[in-house]
């Protein structure tokens, strides 16, 4: 790593900052074609590198949806697809799309790109760590991956991966080496996520810049780093669960494996707790939601914010959520497991639980609204995937609300009603999120915007699309269609109407996907024929839109760090000439503005 | 020194507050008084904590069963923890050292040390090949498979340490070249993670001895 120095001079610009003296920075430079796009230490170019790869293993999860559907719908036209394709479709749709691509895009892909520039620091803490992760994320991927490619295919025991079904000879890839690189794969992936983990944290916590107080972080940031000491906490039940199923699996310990009796042979397992291994899953499982959902959350507030012209509603009292919320996702995990049966005070303690963590998300659902009530509303695509969000969100979240007590989940959790919950609340919603920032923040890694026509034609379809994929799911649960089935079509204990409802949501799941190959072919054209953006192209108040540079050179900031003088949110500021001030603009620049009245 | 805020009053600051604006203007970005370098072995630490205490309770649900064995204590498990005592005590004592600027007796403490932590590895290695030979195999009972989940955790623990170790004991190997804050700063953070490893080890001896 070569050393460069940068001697961060605080600039005052007229102010009564004091220069504070600052160690040289050392920053690693790029010095080939190889160190500058492949192995790479900058934390822009590593966020890059895992959202391309996220989208890609997210494009195969889609397929992989497509196909599933033509089988539920139309299974004439699929023949080479049985029962234990479908289970491991299933199965590999679900990891991809939870841990591959959401958890990887928003902590590997934004996080990587956002939190230097947003707190003012030139790169990562430990760049070259950083870079290991990301090459350990992708050893992940093609370890998951290859399990299509072994004899036996992919396990198909659900994304939930239960013992003992999980590895016995009956599941799909349950005794060949699909469980078995699945289960490493997690490992792999716990492993990189720890190393960009570390980075996340110690950077936003000890490398912000001057002025830069934890109370005026951007939203983003803050949802990027809980979502990081959520995962910092959670991720290592999931990796105690791998490496005991794995030993189950190969070596004959019996953790999880009761005595049971497999094609009429009692197995050589005795005395496991297949219950202890959905604790352990569900102990990470249930915080995972969180570990999505908080960075689409701080992001969300940004969009709202810049696009409606308006300070975020009530800041302290959206970070107060945030953190709230990630410390209740940890006592909530058992309602995921009322169906295996608890003692019913734990059921009454895990509804109660679940039921208190909607206090604090509603009230970041009504600050979002207040934020919009009487903003300067620019019906920007990235505000519009931001409102498709908030009403998503609510959807779904409300569905969770009558599936977090147990008389109403035990009926209807094994029905489509929980696929269509759990969708709309961690799919769809997170999605909307992810696809808002990116038209937000393209203009700053390309310099250029993304076709607006193609982009509202992008909105339209999926978000109207996904409400007529997932609203008759809720229908389809609710007259008791069971999720999990691999033929539906003829079945006798179905009304003939749930058919038509399942070929209708088909034909709107494979419209939905094509939006997003148009979306894919907008994302590559305009990298290189879009219109250009300039500087600061939605007049935002953050940091990562004042590098002197657009897409931000090396080091973010040039020869000086920022000073920030303000929060992020100075939009619409009484007296001030422009509709917003961003946050390393000081108080003798703007004399006029009444900071206090906002 | 910086002077640390709690949770609770930095969460209830008011970025928009006249008052507020004026003492935040000044802060210097960090929020704990800390070297990286330190904020990350706590960090890994906090992981490998939890990862332990996750497997323990495991441990105590699965004890309970009746198909439960405990196993036997060879000597050698005795000695091998004496041998991670020493090792810890060698660094507390190349750590004073180090403070003094005497880099020479450093560079023979470190070698010591990662001569006491081989014979550690090969030791716990011994024992694994003397319950083997007792027909004590991981699949044979939970007891067995926690013994040799818990070593191997803790020997792979021990491992990446000596990869830092290496680190460390690079940065003292020629006496003219050290820079003695950076060799300073990661002989403490060796040192820490060491004794970590140490307190590990005793609550899972512990636990497999008294359960």
């Amino acid at each position: 790593m070569a050393a460069d120095s940068y001697e961060d001079i605080a600039v005052g610009k007229g102010d009564t900052i004091p220069a504070l003296e600052v160690k040289p920075q050392e920053l690693y430079h790029a010095e080939s074609f190889w160190t500058r796009w492949i192995f790479c230490q900058d934390a822009k170019v590593i966020g890059i590198q895992y959202s391309i790869t996220a989208i890609a293993i997210g494009l195969v999860a889609l397929v992989l949806s497509w196909l599933m559907r033509m089988q539920l719908a139309f299974p004439e036209l699929v023949p080479f697809l049985g029962p234990a394709e479908y289970y491991q479709f299933v199965t590999m749709h679900g990891m991809i799309m939870v841990i591959y691509l959401l958890t990887a895009l928003f902590l590997g892909g934004f996080g990587n790109f956002l939190i230097p520039l947003m707190v003012g620091a030139r790169d990562m803490v430990f760049p070259y760590v950083n870079m290991v992760s990301f090459w350990v994320y992708l050893l992940a991927v093609l370890v998951l991956a290859a399990s299509f490619f072994v004899p036996g295919g992919p396990t198909g025991a659900g994304w939930t991966l239960y013992p003992p079904q999980a590895i016995t000879s009956g599941t799909p890839g349950g005794d060949g080496l699909g469980i078995i690189l699945m289960l490493v794969s997690l490992s792999i992936f716990v492993v990189g996520f720890t190393m960009g983990g570390l980075n996340y944290v110690i950077t936003i916590l000890q490398a912000r810049t001057r002025g830069m107080t934890l109370m005026r972080m951007p939203l983003t940031i803050w949802g990027i780093f809980t979502a990081t000491v959520l995962a910092l906490f959670a991720f290592p039940a999931l990796i105690v669960s791998c490496i005991m199923m794995t030993l189950d699996n190969m070596l004959g310990t019996s953790f999880f494996m009761p005595a049971i009796v497999e094609f009429g042979e009692q197995s050589e397992y005795s005395g496991g707790s297949p219950i202890l291994f959905q604790h352990l899953f569900w102990f990470f499982g249930h915080p995972e939601v969180y570990i999505v959902a908080l960075p689409a959350f701080g992001i969300v507030s940004d969009l709202i914010s810049v696009h409606a012209r308006k300070n975020v509603f009530g800041y302290r009292m959206m970070v107060w959520a945030i953190v709230i919320i990630g410390a209740l996702s940890f006592v909530v995990w058992a309602h995921h497991m009322y169906v295996a049966g608890m003692n019913p005070w734990f059921g009454f303690f895990f509804a109660t639980t679940t039921l208190i963590i909607a206090v604090p998300t509603a009230l970041k659902v009504y600050n979002w609204v207040i934020t919009l009530w009487k903003g300067n509303i620019r019906l920007t695509i990235p505000m519009l995937f931001a409102l498709g969000f908030i009403v998503t969100f609510v959807n779904g979240g409300i569905t969770g609300l009558f599936l977090g007590n147990v008389i109403v989940d035990v009926p209807l959790s094994d029905t489509y009603f929980v696929v269509a919950h759990f969708h709309m609340v961690m799919g769809i919603a997170p999605v909307l999120v992810v696809f808002g920032a990116i038209y937000h923040w393209y203009p700053l890694i390309t310099g250029r915007f993304l076709h607006e026509g193609m982009g509202r034609f992008h909105f339209w379809v999926s978000f109207l699309g996904s409400y007529a994929i997932y609203f008759p799911m809720h229908y389809l649960g609710f007259v008791g269609v069971p999720r999990r089935y691999y033929e539906m079509y003829d079945s006798e204990f179905m009304a003939v109407s749930t058919n038509y409802l399942n070929q209708f949501i088909t034909i709107m799941a494979l419209i939905v996907g094509f939006a997003q190959i148009v979306f894919l072919y907008n994302l590559i054209t305009s990298s290189k024929f879009g219109k250009k953006a300039g500087k600061n192209p939605w007049k935002a108040c953050s940091l990562e839109w004042r590098t002197p540079e657009v897409p931000p050179g090396h080091g973010n900031f040039g020869k000086e760090l920022p000073v920030v003088y303000r929060w992020a949110y100075d939009y619409s500021v009484p007296g001030a000439k422009e509709d917003y001030i961003p946050q390393d603009i000081g108080p003798s620049q703007v004399p006029e503005a009444k900071a206090e009245h906002t | 020194m910086k002077k640390k805020l709690s949770i609770f009053k930095l969460l209830s600051q008011k970025p928009w507050d006249t008052e507020q604006v004026k003492i935040d203007n000044y802060h210097d970005g960090a929020t704990l008084n800390l070297t990286n370098g330190k904020f990350g072995l706590r960090y890994l630490m906090v992981i490998s904590t939890i990862l332990f205490c996750l497997f323990i309770v495991t441990y105590s649900d699965r004890l309970v069963y009746p198909d439960w064995k405990k196993m036997p204590e060879p000597i050698l498990l005795w000695l091998n923890t004496l041998l991670l005592f020493i090792s810890s005590g060698v660094f507390v004592s190349a750590q004073r050292a180090s403070k003094n600027n005497l880099f020479e007796i450093v560079r023979k403490r470190l070698i010591l040390i990662g001569w006491l932590s081989l014979a550690f590895l090969v030791g716990q290695l011994i024992v694994w090949a003397q319950f083997y030979n007792l027909g004590y195999y991981i699949s044979s009972n939970p007891a067995n498979a926690y013994f040799y989940v818990f070593t191997t955790l803790h020997g792979l623990h021990l491992l990446g340490g000596l990869i830092y170790w290496i680190m460390t004991i690079k940065k003292v190997w020629v006496i003219n070249e050290i820079e003695v804050i950076k060799a300073k700063h990661t002989i403490e953070l060796c040192s820490i993670y060491w004794h970590f490893l140490l307190a590990v080890w005793i609550v899972l001896f512990g636990l497999m001895l008294f359960t």
